[in-house]
């Protein structure tokens, strides 16, 4: 024998944290998750967005919130846990104020994303898919956030840090710690977990005007296009 | 000859306020839906065929065919999905092209529900891009308050809603059937076809689904007509698309050109390989399409040439490593992607995976054993072409790929790590130590 066992393989994907029913949600939440059930033509369909709009009242995927999404959309609170536990952009226990994403599929990770990962993690003092004892940070090691233009790449709240370096990395990190304030390379100012979660539930914060129109890497094929004089041919409206 | 670079898509972005209604209708935007609502819906479906619009999403799917597909007959509501789950690695031209003009889209999906008679249709974002989610919402706002969406749209009878619709973190959403799924609020998890989604998608109703830059290109072709867009291209391989380069380049980016320019000419556009390197290997169409080397430079860029290289174009996503990188490195990244992703519905992706991150990181630590290629290819032949969906499919494609192009790398995985023949720290943008990155 090798040495090398048969094991079956079924990933860890956790479960429902049912130990803590603490909950911050309220009759104005309530009112939205069922205005989110309402947008759809099966009530279910949006179960996603309901999630995220629970996430972002109590910071997690709370056994209440499983509850109330159940009873909005006549299904039983085992099938919205076996939906909340199949994607990864669902907490099952609070995290930080601040999501901290960096990219180590293939691309990013050759390119220094190993590198950073192992940066961020030293600097705040714990891995991937932890937490800051003060509540600040939460760090995740994740997969291909298409950007690779922009590579190596991190996200804050799930916007985008283009083109990252230790540099970068290092005055981001203490940036967001002291509260200074902080812009996605192409998206808003940054703000917080939770509230990036609302917007993601189909809430607006109201910042879709901030930010470019998009990164240099974006626009490059179209500079050279437009230095040398290159277009696509003229059409009939022309 | 059409130039070498031909921005449509791409040609507004970076303007004054591009994602606004004002900024898009200031570069001609809403113009084509006018001309779409004065034609019948089988004649818009009829010029999309003609034009030969094939699916920029990865398949190549003919799009007019697609919408054509739907049964005029069948009671049900009928639905247009686009699928905006970009999450194949190294695909990143959807997300800026909703950054910097969400309302292309939003024409291309009254065009295109206008064509297949949907008065319902979805835009599935992956979670993971919040600006995105704004610059939609917000674009979708807009068009309702202008009259582009809603009742009677322009005064032409013709209503439609378009629900913008947040995914949660599953590559696996970007795996059509495993769409409808998640969107119908399951875990996301394909479907077996037939049937297939024209005849039983979203809630077994009929339904379209779409990639953004196969939608976006929508109000283009119906504006500029059908010689203009195959004028462009190949022969099978018509109009213009968008290139993505990233990786081992000295400038990255987004490229919009005719089907079958060559990777030679987009390297040169983008300033080459990184100085003092050289070209080692690349991926044509992100990681599920089979890597590709310097011996491919000259091969078009198209669907047929892809596939005769025995790649496929996949989403046009070319990642460029130079010779500074290993080959079982990458390869084993690819993997942990596609076992961390697999939704483990299927028995050969779910453990197959998990399998193949065994024994790659045994080649990584140079602790693989006699046989070890043989075991890989093995395990690989048992999950390719085993499981429902296409994700087991990708998942081995570079893994066969990179055996077939660089075995030596992996015999020398018998006895050598990984990080000492190929020192990681050289393959970074910046100066790492080099041990740092190995993740063993």
């Amino acid at each position: 024998m090798s040495g090398h066992e048969f094991q079956s393989f079924f990933p860890d994907s956790g479960e429902v944290d049912m130990s803590d029913p603490s909950t911050s949600i309220d009759e104005t939440t309530i009112a939205e998750l069922r205005a989110l059930a309402a947008r759809y033509p099966q009530p279910r369909s949006a179960l996603l967005p309901m999630l995220h709009l629970v996430q972002s009242v109590d910071g997690r995927v709370s056994p209440a919130g499983i509850e109330i999404c159940a009873e909005i959309l006549g299904i039983t609170p085992a099938q919205v846990s076996g939906v909340a536990t199949f994607y990864t952009m669902y907490r099952r226990r609070p995290g930080g104020k601040h999501h901290v994403g960096v990219c180590t599929t293939a691309l990013c990770a050759v390119m220094g994303g190993d590198a950073l990962l192992d940066q961020v993690s030293h600097k705040l003092g714990i891995g991937p898919d932890e937490t800051t004892p003060d509540g600040k940070f939460s760090l995740e090691r994740i997969e291909c956030n298409a950007a690779c233009d922009f590579a190596p790449v991190m996200t804050v709240n799930w916007e985008f840090m283009d083109n990252m370096t230790p540099q970068k990395a290092e005055k981001l990190l203490d940036d967001l710690a002291a509260d200074r304030e902080v812009t996605s390379t192409r998206g808003a100012t940054i703000t917080s977990w939770r509230e990036a979660e609302r917007v993601l539930a189909g809430y607006s914060d109201g910042r879709a005007d901030e930010g470019p129109s998009a990164g240099e890497a974006s626009l490059l094929g179209k500079q050279l296009a437009d230095e040398n004089g290159w277009s696509a041919p003229k059409g009939e409206q022309a | 000859m059409t130039d070498l670079l031909t921005p449509v898509l791409s040609a507004n972005w970076g303007t004054e306020r591009s994602w606004t209604l004002d900024g898009y209708r200031a570069s001609g935007g809403y113009t084509a839906i006018e001309k779409a609502l004065k034609l019948t819906p089988d004649e818009v479906t009829t010029l999309v065929k003609d034009a030969g619009l094939r699916g920029r999403g990865g398949a190549g799917f003919p799009t007019g065919m697609k919408w054509s597909f739907v049964p005029k007959d069948n009671p049900n509501p009928k639905y247009l999905v686009v699928n905006a789950d970009e999450s194949e690695p190294g695909t990143c031209k959807d997300m800026p092209l909703l950054l910097a003009s969400p309302h292309t889209l939003v024409e291309g999906m009254i065009i295109a529900s206008y064509a297949i008679g949907c008065h319902t249709a979805f835009v599935y974002i992956r979670g993971e891009v919040l600006h995105v989610h704004r610059r939609m919402q917000a674009a979708v706002a807009e068009a309702y308050a202008a009259g582009l969406l809603g009742k009677s749209i322009l005064g032409s009878g013709y209503d439609l809603d378009i629900i913008v619709h947040a995914g949660a973190g599953a590559y696996i959403c970007g795996e059509e059937t495993a769409l409808l799924d998640s969107l119908e609020g399951h875990r996301g998890q394909p479907r077996l076809r037939p049937p297939f989604p024209a005849v039983a998608g979203l809630y077994a109703s009929p339904t379209v689904i779409n990639n953004v830059e196969s939608i976006a290109s929508v109000p283009a072709i119906v504006g500029n007509g059908v010689a203009w867009f195959s004028s462009m291209g190949t022969e099978k391989s018509k109009g213009m698309t968008l290139y993505s380069l990233s990786g081992h380049v000295r400038r990255p980016g987004q490229f919009e050109a005719p089907l079958g320019i060559t990777l030679r000419q987009l390297l040169d556009l983008s300033g080459g390989i990184r100085t003092g390197h050289q070209l080692k290997f690349w991926t044509p169409g992100g990681s599920s399409t089979p890597i590709l080397t310097a011996e491919h430079l000259d091969v078009p860029l198209d669907y047929e040439g892809m596939a005769g290289v025995g790649s496929m174009l996949g989403t046009k996503a070319l990642q460029i490593f130079d010779e500074t990188t290993s080959v079982v490195r990458t390869t084993l990244r690819w993997v942990e992607f596609y076992k961390h992703e697999s939704c483990g519905k299927c028995t050969p992706c779910r453990e197959g995976n998990w399998w193949l991150v065994q024994i790659l990181k045994r080649f990584e630590a140079g602790e693989a054993e006699e046989g070890d290629i043989e075991k890989l290819l093995d395990v690989a032949d048992n999950i390719g072409g085993k499981s429902f969906c296409a994700l087991a499919d990708g998942a081995v494609a570079c893994v066969t790929s990179a055996v077939r192009h660089f075995r030596s790398e992996f015999e020398a995985g018998y006895h050598t790590p990984a990080w000492e023949l190929f020192p990681y720290g050289r393959s970074a943008l910046f100066a790492v130590a080099d041990k740092s990155g190995a993740h063993a």
